[in-house]
Formats: C-alpha cells, sequence, structure tokens
C-alpha cells in the first residue's frame, strides 16, 4: 500500500504536529509549518490530529495511489487534478497532479490512515537538518514510495460510504482554509521581544513601519526578511553582548548583518542574536503560507492580544472540525 | 516564558539554572512542553490553553518557578554526571590545529594534550541536536571565532573559541576553531538517549591514536 512520488514538488517531506520533549538537548518540536492547514486535512479524511501527511511547498508533486485511498489537499490553493478543502476518493491506479500554488505557499496531503512511516522520538516528521524522521529523514525525491497504514484501502472505502452529502469521488462542499491570506502584505502580530529596547526609536519604528518582503535563503528553519537592515544602538558600552538565550517559534531575531529572520518549525532552540520580537503563536501558520516574496508588515500587540487571537483562532477551528465530523456522522 | 537570572556566564547560576530545570522537569506537568536550561537562565515552553491553568499561563509557570525556589533545589552533587570522550587530535582530524599552534605560540603536537588536562562542564545545549557548549577552557588555547565560518564541519569534530569548546553532532556549519574529532555519535535519535551530553555534565576528552579513533569508529 503505497503512493509513489513520479514527480517531486519543490520541498516536500512527510510531517505531523512534530515532537516535543526535546528542546533542552537542541532538538526543535519541527512539525507542519501550518499546523492549522494540517489539522483540517486529517479531519477531511477522518484521521486524528496528530497523523503525519505530506507537506507541499509553492511547486506540487504527480503522484501515483497503488490502492484506492481516501486524500484531501488542505491549506493553499493549488491548481491540478484535485479539488482542495474536501475528501477525495482516490481510485486504485490513478495518478494526482499538483502543479503550482495560486494562493498561499504550503498545503497538506492528507490520507486516510496517515503516512505509515515509523515514528522517531514520538513524531513521523522529517527533521531534515538533523536527517531523521518522516520518509529516510529527507525531502522526498522521484521514484519514493510512501508508505501507508495497512487498512487504509478499507479505511477509505468506509469512511467515504460514511459521509452524508457526496457526488462521484468527491464532495459538495469545502471548508475555508484558515490560514491562506485573501490579500497581501498580510498583518502579523507582534510583541516586543527581549532584546527590543536594544535598538533605538527609529530603528523600532522601521521593525513596524516596514512591508518586510519573505526573502532568498528562507527555509523551514526560518524565512529571512528583506528591506531596511536594522542595527543595534552602536554607543560603547551601550551594545550589549548577548548572551546565548532560548528561542522559540515566531521569535524575530536580528544577526550583525541587520537581517531579521523570523524562526519557523525547524528553528534551533538557543540563539546569541538580538530578539528585537516575538510573532503572536496564532498568526505563525499565516506566516508560513507566505511564499517566496510573499509581504508582511508587523502590528504591535500585547501578551493578552496575544491570547485573544489564539482563542479567535480556535473558535473558527472547532466549528470547522465539528462541521467535517457531522458531515461524517459523528 | 523565560526566566533570567544572569546576563553573563556566571557558573554558579549556571549551576542554579540547571538545579531548577530538574526540579520543574521533575514535577512532570501535563501543561510543560520543554524545560531548556540557557546560560543564564531558564525557558519553560508550555501549552497555554491546558486546562489546568485556568487561562493563566503565565502566572502558573511563575507560580510554578517560585514554588520550585522555596521547595529547595536538589543539589547539584546529584545531577552531575561525567563522560568521557575519546578524541583524536592528531592534523587529520584536526584541520585547524597549525593555525590555533601560531596564534596561541603552542606547539602543535601539545594542543591536544593541553586541551585534554581541562575539567569541562557542559553549559547549555543549543544551535543543534546534542551541540554542547562547555566551559573549561585553559586559557592559553583562546582563540576568537574564525572569521568566515565553515559550510560542513564533520560530525564529531571537537573545536574551540574564546572560553568554551564544542563537539559537533553532525555534519553542519561552524565557525569554531578544529583540533581533533570523536568517534562517538554525540546526537542519535534512534538511541533511548539521543543526546550524548547534557546540560550540567562534566566532561573529560581523552587523547587517542588514529588507530584508535578508526577502531572505535566502527
Amino acid at each position: 500500500m503505497t503512493i509513489t512520488v513520479l514527480r517531486p514538488g519543490l520541498l516536500m517531506s512527510v510531517q505531523d504536529p512534530g515532537r516535543h520533549g526535546h528542546q533542552h538537548v537542541g532538538l526543535c518540536p519541527g512539525g507542519a509549518m501550518d499546523v492549522v492547514s494540517l489539522t483540517l486535512g486529517n479531519a477531511l479524511v477522518g484521521n486524528p490530529a496528530d497523523a503525519a501527511a505530506i507537506e507541499i511547498t509553492v511547486l506540487g508533486p504527480d503522484l501515483e495511489f497503488a490502492r484506492e485511498t481516501l486524500v484531501a489537499l488542505a491549506g493553499a490553493d493549488f491548481e491540478g487534478s484535485i479539488p482542495g478543502n474536501r475528501p477525495v476518493l482516490v481510485p486504485a491506479g490513478s495518478r494526482l497532479s499538483i502543479t503550482r500554488a495560486l494562493r498561499g505557499a504550503r498545503a497538506y496531503l492528507a490520507v486516510a490512515g496517515g503516512i505509515a512511516v515509523p515514528p522517531v522520538l514520538g513524531s513521523r516528521s522529517t527533521y531534515i537538518p538533523g536527517r531523521f524522521g518522516g520518509f529516510e529523514g529527507r525531502v522526498l525525491k522521484r521514484g519514493d514510495r510512501l508508505p501507508l497504514a495497512a487498512d487504509s484501502a478499507r479505511l477509505a472505502r468506509e469512511r467515504f460510504a460514511s459521509l452524508k452529502h457526496k457526488r462521484d469521488h468527491s464532495v459538495r462542499w469545502s471548508v475555508a482554509a484558515l490560514t491562506v491570506p485573501d490579500r497581501e502584505p498580510i498583518v502579523l502580530h507582534a510583541i516586543e521581544g527581549e532584546h527590543f529596547g536594544q535598538f533605538d526609536a527609529a530603528t523600532q519604528r522601521t521593525f513596524f513601519d516596514t512591508v518586510w518582503k519573505i526573502g532568498p535563503e528562507s527555509n523551514r528553519m526560518g524565512f529571512r526578511l528583506a528591506g531596511p537592515t536594522l542595527q543595534r544602538t552602536d554607543s560603547g558600552s551601550r551594545t550589549e553582548e548577548i548572551l546565548s538565550g532560548p528561542t522559540t517559534l515566531g521569535s524575530v531575531q536580528v544577526p550583525a548583518n541587520g537581517v531579521p529572520i523570523a524562526l519557523m518549525a525547524d528553528h534551533q532552540t538557543t540563539g546569541g542574536y538580538p530578539r528585537i520580537a516575538e510573532i503572536a503563536s496564532a498568526d505563525v501558520p499565516r506566516l508560513a503560507q507566505l511564499g517566496p516574496n510573499g509581504a508582511l508588515h508587523f502590528a504591535r500587540c500585547s501578551l493578552d492580544m496575544a491570547a485573544e487571537l489564539r482563542r479567535d483562532l480556535k473558535s473558527r477551528l472547532e466549528p470547522a472540525l465539528r462541521g467535517i465530523a457531522w458531515e461524517y456522522g459523528n | 516564558m523565560y526566566v533570567e537570572f544572569s546576563r553573563t556566564l556566571d557558573l554558579d547560576v549556571n549551576s542554579t539554572v540547571q538545579r531548577l530545570a530538574k526540579a520543574v522537569h521533575g514535577r512532570a506537568l501535563p501543561w510543560i512542553r520543554d524545560v531548556v536550561p540557557a546560560i543564564g537562565g531558564l525557558a519553560l515552553h508550555f501549552d497555554p490553553d491546558h486546562e489546568a491553568l485556568g487561562g493563566k499561563p503565565l502566572e502558573a509557570a511563575a507560580q510554578l518557578v517560585e514554588d520550585c525556589l522555596k521547595a529547595g533545589l536538589p543539589k547539584e552533587g546529584e545531577l552531575v554526571r561525567t563522560i568521557e570522550v575519546p578524541v583524536c587530535y592528531e592534523p587529520q582530524y584536526g584541520p585547524d590545529l597549525a593555525e590555533v599552534a601560531k596564534a596561541t605560540r603552542i606547539p602543535l603536537a601539545d594542543i591536544g594534550a593541553l586541551h585534554a588536562e581541562g575539567e569541562y562542564r557542559v553549559l547549555m545545549i543549543g544551535f543543534a541536536p546534542g551541540h554542547a557548549y562547555m566551559s573549561g577552557l585553559d586559557p592559553k588555547l583562546s582563540v576568537p571565532r574564525r572569521s568566515t565560518p565553515r559550510a560542513v564541519v564533520p560530525a564529531g569534530s571537537v573545536a574551540i573559541a574564546n572560553d568554551q569548546t564544542v563537539v559537533y553532532p553532525y555534519a553542519i556549519s561552524g565557525g569554531w576553531s578544529i583540533i581533533g574529532c570523536t568517534p562517538l555519535k554525540v546526537f542519535d535519535a534512534e538511541r533511548q538517549e539521543p543526546s550524548l551530553f547534557a546540560a550540567g555534565d562534566r566532561v573529560k576528552f581523552r587523547a587517542i591514536t588514529r588507530a584508535e579513533f578508526e577502531r572505535l569508529a566502527k
């Protein structure tokens, strides 16, 4: 029971919600860049939220399905042979072609029963820098045969049969992608970072006034933000040498070259660069939907507001999940 | 949440941070995801929406730290392990030995012995999985970071910069001066304990020959 990669996409890897509990030995949680879309994808094929799916970035793959499989492509709008954000029953022996992202940058191809690679340290996600997890610890390439659950064909038939409103191989409805931008620049809420005060008032204003672009050399570890360079106040003793400290998903650090880096899923767990801001956790999945040259700006927010944004996201995700469960008769 | 104790390197503070991390970790609370001891402070990563927190995650985290400090931290002796690390300090494995010899005016052949004499302590793990920053480098061996980092440093490389030493866990880019290499696997995700080092460990390096390196590497 496999999916064969006939043509790989740009940066395609197996991901789940990631592995927690190892940051004290320097291993970040990793996992899906847009965990909201992964959650929706899994729900759309009747999986638990922690099942592994294929993360697709900007350019999609051609895939061949050995057996009948229930799939859902959740997240960014991709041009190609399946409609997004809904369950689709793929017949045995058929091919799917997913070409390029029209809106957003990342989508998750979830399959009933999940991608059945062996878990490493409690997760099936690929940690590319460490070359472990996922499928052989690496980005997928032509000819790879991804293992599916032994009962995936049965799950596909049973789950599809239980759907209330269906037509041929799919359904008449879809869910809204909650993280994909309608327009750019997107607004990301950010609280002041630990070293915000080490930048002078003009630089602080620049940080919040600039429309930043996702620069080259951005990857799953971090997005480099192209725009004006940010220099710390450099009046002798005022430039503190920074002791290496902890970082987290959404930290914005500013290395000596002044180009800010927003830390993404595969970030380092500590860093010695000043952290100018921390992006509200609810906004990180939306940042993950920006492709190369995608535009964003920062809006200052408080810790309380960041918590409010998290509740707001939850209040939109939960009804969507309940709606999908209802379609499955649950 | 980050609980900062010091903005400069202080070995006593560093030890307190590690003991506090042990105490917090020992409580095995369901809302705590990660307890990360850094050089001068402790980071707590938690699930802010966990039902046990009643919507007040920061208050709960601060209370937890206070409770642990009040209850008394575990004694240092209870945590300390000593890890022995065999290292081959021959030029084949230490491409920067010649430069270090020139900068420090220590004969190339003596650098390994001087490095292995030191008593090291793991200050923090960071930068990459299993990558340990260790204090205890002899000031005579102090060299600045290289102006141009190497794109790829071989796994197991033992390197120095300023007053610290590191062992690169796998082939990554790095800017420290490489003086040797260990055949041990510093980080192995398939191992019961993936990381060879933990914050607070004492580390002893032991000089080995090339033949011994090759035997141990098998």
